[in-house]
């Protein structure tokens, strides 16, 4: 019936689209491993209503032609992997990666997961899992009586026993790394899967391959900056109430057409 | 009847087509790299016996805004933002070269570079391919280069480099995927003066004032053939009014 109303319409959604992505980046601004998103925005199809360049008459040619666009859309909602800040927390489970790769974790179901997020402790079996209790791949065992846990850059894990001079290593911890992080599916509980999107895992020490090297008693902090989740904030509520003005004007349009 | 209803009708109608772009570029406002639409209302006379008095009006989309629109800072890197003009060719889906300003990029599941809609960014020769394990970098002339892995003291090594082109703006139309395309199908040429930012994104450059001001002048315009719609019918009811016997 009218173009406008229906195109108005597509840009609604997408600062509704836009909004939803900030606000959850907000929310998890104090997410230890969390990435940040960002919505991505396309101009949908365009439809040539007259062709430029067609036959005005035998000898002359429309100069220019009619071509409508269509509105827009939210073709991805994309994770940014950019390095969080790195906090000191003192606490000797806690390890943080600067660089690429993702601790990998086992799934109740068999299936690996990755994550940044390495607020790790200890199960009642003695191994290392994650704050929901996943356990930490390749497996981690720590004995009950372990004393002065250490970390290295390299992911060797090495701890003491009482009575016992020589200290004992465990691990070491592995990281994975994908050709498109960005392809990976967000699970939940700070985890992402392997996808077809992102490649297969590639596994390998940390500090080899850039993968990036481990940072003990440190946790990685969200990578989300609330001053620019405020601006976009701002400009996409502005954006949402200009449409809503093309609503409008396309609904005023219609109203005294149908006053006639 | 008079022939002023058809010559209303036309105006209203192309008021409202000319609406629809002026929506589409207000939708468009926060796409990365969009170039906003121009249109123009062209008036058509109408030719034949009797007076000229009749001049209809079509609206035409007259090509593309191609001034530059604000630079952000996201600080990811595989971000690029051209400054001044210039374009990034990519592969469209009927496997001819495209441009586009929009320079988020990724790297597909099979190591190419590519656009967030999945088009394939070209290279001096073909798509590009880049691998994943590294500390990327775009630098001005497009060149990509990353720190070379296990290399003591660190040292960048280019991987490639992304084709910039600037063909003149006279030459491009944009194609019903919104991508660009040079008029005569011929690809434009590699131009090293295209001047591109890394770890940047070039915002929409719709000019939202401009926009919500002509939309309000449009609507007002579709209000006006509406009262001259009104004035026809009132001018029919009263020449049939005369003509009644009563």
């Amino acid at each position: 019936m009218i173009r406008s109303l229906l195109i108005a319409k597509t840009g609604l959604d997408a600062m509704q689209t836009q909004l939803d992505v900030i606000t959850n980046n907000l929310a998890n601004v104090n997410t230890n491993g969390f990435k940040r998103s960002r919505a991505v925005f396309e101009d949908l199809l365009y439809q040539n209503v007259r062709q430029p360049g067609g036959q005005s008459s035998q000898q002359t040619q429309l100069p220019s032609g009619l071509q409508l666009g269509t509105g827009v859309k939210a073709v991805a909602a994309e994770r940014l992997f950019i390095q969080g800040n790195l906090q000191r927390t003192g606490n000797d489970k806690d390890v943080a990666i600067q660089g690429i790769g993702f601790f990998q974790v086992l799934m109740p179901d068999g299936t690996l997961s990755y994550t940044r997020d390495g607020e790790f402790q200890v199960d009642n079996q003695g191994y290392l899992v994650t704050s929901s209790g996943y356990q930490v791949q390749p497996a981690i065992p720590i004995p009950a009586d372990a004393q002065s846990l250490t970390i290295g850059r390299d992911g060797t894990v090495s701890y003491t026993r009482p009575g016992v001079t020589a200290p004992e290593t465990a691990g070491p911890i592995e990281l994975a790394s994908f050709i498109n992080p960005a392809g990976l599916e967000a699970k939940g509980e700070n985890l992402f899967v392997e996808t077809s999107a992102s490649g297969a895992p590639i596994i390998g020490q940390p500090t080899t391959n850039g993968l990036g090297s481990l940072s003990q008693q440190y946790v990685e902090t969200s990578n989300v900056n609330v001053v620019e989740e405020m601006t976009n904030m701002i400009q996409a509520q502005r954006s949402y109430e200009m449409n809503s003005k093309a609503v409008t004007t396309s609904d005023q349009m219609l109203q005294t057409l149908s006053q006639l | 009847m008079d022939r002023l209803i058809y010559t209303t009708m036309t105006g209203a109608k192309q008021v409202m087509e000319q609406q629809a772009t002026v929506s589409h570029n207000m939708a468009n406002a926060a796409t990365t790299g969009f170039r906003a639409q121009l249109d123009s209302f062209r008036a058509v006379p109408v030719e034949g016996k009797g007076l000229a008095t009749r001049t209809q009006v079509v609206d035409e989309t007259t090509g593309a805004d191609y001034s530059q629109g604000a630079i952000a800072q996201t600080g990811r890197s595989l971000d690029m933002a051209i400054d001044g003009s210039g374009w990034i060719a990519v592969q469209g889906t009927d496997g001819k070269e495209a441009y586009t300003r929009s320079g988020s990029l990724k790297i597909n599941q099979n190591g190419l570079l590519q656009t967030q809609a999945g088009e394939l960014v070209l290279g001096d020769s073909g798509p590009l391919s880049i691998p994943y394990n590294s500390s990327l970098m775009i630098g001005k002339d497009g060149t990509i280069s990353q720190e070379t892995p296990g290399v003591i003291p660190v040292t960048m090594e280019v991987v490639g480099q992304i084709k910039l082109v600037n063909p003149p703006a006279d030459t491009l139309k944009r194609g019903d995927d919104g991508l660009f395309r040079s008029k005569d199908g011929s690809p434009a040429v590699k131009d090293p003066a295209v001047n591109a930012q890394g770890g940047a994104l070039e915002a929409s450059n719709v000019n939202v004032v401009e926009a919500m001001v002509r939309m309000i002048g449009l609507g007002r315009q579709f209000e006006m053939n509406m009262t001259l719609l009104k004035n026809v019918e009132s001018n029919a009811t009263k020449a049939s009014q005369i003509m009644n016997i009563s």
